[in-house]
């Protein structure tokens, strides 16, 4: 026991004095949560409390088209900046790129006109397919010109949809007013009074967003729920780059020689590694946590609500930091050189956080991803960290989660002591 | 207790992937209490055979023993025995030479009261009292080389093994470095000792073997051979037997 002590204080000496190695271990995955939270973070206010600037020219003048303004306005999601009916294209497109919007809008001549052929076409078919009235059909003579959408492209392919989605939206509510103007009109030989038209249009039935939990709770997830506990787990997995790199250099340099004369198994040192840094991964879960927790909320971002199941995340954090450290021993075991360990070691984390899930949302990953996501622990970790962050699970909850992490873990480890047996290391 | 501290009995050992062998058939018997001296040029194979009477490289015939234990199938009890100065600096170079001497201390089965006691004596005979806090790597060759000195003997071996321990330090050093090496081989300790420091070697030892192309081609006290050979030093006794041809 006193070996694996003294060979404990050993590791923490060494580790404490490497400031490189600290550095990367504790202030780079905070700056990474702070950055991406706070990124993710203003992304959402875009979409949700920022609105997105659009021009918009209409070259119509009548009434259909100043009601598609009227709804585009009241969705609320566009900054609208109105441009001359004689503006071209050219001009838009010119002011797009000085970013001074980054869509742009324009509402063809005779807008109005098609809208309302259209919609007394479909009024007389609806009433004709009724026998409400026998009625010679309004033909609408051509398809509806369509409206024009300038996007800016540095706006990504979900906010395009996004967008497109509002703008149908206003479209039809402008379409279905008409229809409904002149189904009225057929029935009543009179205009449609205007309070009728704004209860009927408007009084749509509102979608109550709640977010599943498994205690009940309603806290609606954010950026920092979501990217704290991705990024401890990335973070946790990041200690590949210290602790491979000192299996190696412990390998390398003349101290293993003198170590393999001594009568104390090299196990000792491996199980003296991976209770330091496992360690290590817990304070880094405490510190990115405090952050999220109470540092957040100071600097503006959302704060991290965390689980109620303090046990269960105090295991779950466990067993990730154990994987990760069970990781890291086996690339340095592996590797013949620093730089080996180094370049594979963190090459590998990124592409396990990527196929993970932990870079971009397991949900919309390829298929063919979603096999290979399985494979790598991150992927397990961040499921069972989400179970307790998001669905506010208990531990019991995210047991089929953590069993898999525990094979990996096994897998890993019996790896390792292959390698130290091919070796001749123990 | 055996008076032998080192057997090697009909050993015979070939590197993996290699055709021609190191050592092939090779006796040697060390005395306990004798300061050994093993000489040869580049590539005779001394530092092989030094691993191999450590137990770091494993023949592929024959039996080495240390004072009676067999160095392979007793390893964990032989290595207590014996202790190892290699010709690299072999210890952690972020950490104190007391922290060093801590951990190798534990490493050789050393508790806690015992390794105090010995880092104070030891930093204190090899003059790095002083230093005794301050981070190795900040440390000139030759403090760093009485460190590594004072980790092969912090659990007082009964046998150590010096691959060049004084190799790149000042003449100060070195004098020191020899005179502890005579003081320890006076209290019983067999010192087994390698170099290109033929004055050194000179010195230090009463025993010499010289060894070339994986054989033993001379073995006896320095005064018998060189009588033998009729040569008034090392140096013209080892040019006598290997050549002055370049050996890679």
């Amino acid at each position: 026991m006193y070996k694996l002590w003294a060979t404990i204080v050993k590791d923490l000496r060494i580790l404490t004095r490497d400031k490189v190695g600290l550095t990367l271990m504790f202030i780079m995955p905070i700056v990474l949560a702070i950055v991406i939270t706070a990124i993710q973070n203003s992304t959402f206010e875009l979409v949700n409390a920022n609105k997105v600037p659009l021009l918009l020219c209409n070259r119509d003048t009548g009434d259909a088209s100043r009601q598609l303004v009227k709804a585009i306005e009241k969705i609320g999601m566009f900054d609208l900046k109105q441009v001359t009916v004689q503006a071209t294209e050219t001009e838009i497109v010119d002011r797009m790129h000085a970013k001074d919007a980054l869509v742009a809008i324009i509402i063809p001549k005779h807008f109005s006109d098609k809208v309302n052929e259209k919609a007394n076409s479909i009024a007389s078919k609806a009433l004709n397919s009724f026998g409400v009235r026998q009625d010679s059909l309004h033909q609408a003579t051509d398809s509806l010109s369509p409206i024009t959408l300038f996007y800016h492209p540095v706006l990504q392919q979900s906010f395009r949809s996004s967008i497109q989605g509002a703008l149908r939206s206003a479209l039809q509510i402008v379409e279905n007013k008409q229809i409904l103007k002149s189904l009225y009109f057929s029935l009543n030989e009179k205009e449609l009074p205007g309070d009728f038209e704004t209860e009927i249009v408007n009084n749509q039935v509102a979608i109550n967003e709640v977010p599943i939990s498994r205690n009940g709770s309603r806290n609606i997830p954010n950026a920092t729920q979501h990217n704290i506990p991705a990024w401890t787990i990335f973070a946790m997995f990041f200690v590949v780059i210290s602790l491979g790199s000192s299996v190696v250099r412990e390998k390398l340099n003349g101290s293993f020689v003198r170590l393999k004369t001594l009568p104390t198994n090299y196990i000792v040192a491996l199980v003296s590694k991976q209770i330091t840094y496992l360690f290590v991964t817990l304070l880094q879960t405490i510190v990115i946590f405090s952050i999220g927790a109470w540092i957040f909320p100071s600097i503006g971002l959302p704060a991290l609500n965390l689980p109620a199941d303090g046990w269960g995340l105090l295991i779950v954090s466990v067993i990730c930091g154990y994987c990760a450290v069970s990781y890291a021993i086996c690339i340095g075991v592996f590797a013949q050189t620093q730089e080996q360990a180094n370049g594979f070691g963190a090459v590998s984390i990124v592409l396990l956080a990527a196929i993970g899930g932990i870079l971009v949302p397991s949900f919309a990953m390829p298929a063919s991803f979603q096999g290979i996501m399985k494979l790598s622990p991150l992927h397990w970790c961040l499921e069972a960290y989400y179970g307790l962050f998001l669905e506010g699970g208990k531990l019991k909850d995210v047991v089929l989660n953590i069993l898999p992490l525990l094979a990996i873990t096994l897998i890993i480890q019996l790896a390792t002591l292959y390698a130290l047996k091919r070796k001749n290391l123990i | 207790m055996s008076s032998i501290a080192v057997s090697i009995s009909n050993l015979s050992f070939t590197y993996k992937g290699e055709s021609q062998s190191c050592f092939d058939h090779l006796d040697l018997i060390i005395q306990q209490g004798e300061r050994f001296g093993l000489f040869g040029p580049n590539g005779a194979g001394k530092t092989t055979l030094m691993n191999c009477m450590t137990g770091l490289l494993a023949p592929n015939q024959g039996s080495i023993r240390l004072l009676g234990h067999d160095v392979y199938q007793h390893k964990k009890s032989v290595n207590k025995l014996f202790g190892f100065v290699p010709q690299d600096f072999s210890f952690f170079q972020e950490l104190t030479a007391a922290e060093n001497l801590a951990f190798f201390g534990a490493w050789s089965g050393l508790h806690s009261s015992a390794i105090k006691k010995r880092t104070t004596e030891l930093l204190e005979i090899l003059g790095l009292a002083d230093a005794s806090d301050k981070q190795v790597q900040y440390f000139s060759g030759g403090m760093k080389r009485r460190v590594n000195l004072a980790i092969g003997v912090i659990h007082d071996p009964l046998v150590l093994f010096l691959d060049e321990p004084t190799v790149g330090v000042d003449v100060q050093t070195r004098h020191a470095i020899i005179n502890y090496l005579k003081a320890l081989n006076a209290n019983g300790t067999t010192l087994i000792y390698t170099s290109h420091q033929l004055n050194e070697a000179e010195e230090l030892c009463d025993n010499i073997a010289l060894i070339d192309n994986g054989k033993i081609i001379a073995h006896n006290t320095l005064n018998q051979l060189l009588a033998e050979h009729k040569e008034e030093g090392l140096e013209g006794l080892f040019i006598n037997l290997t050549g002055k041809a370049y050996r890679n």
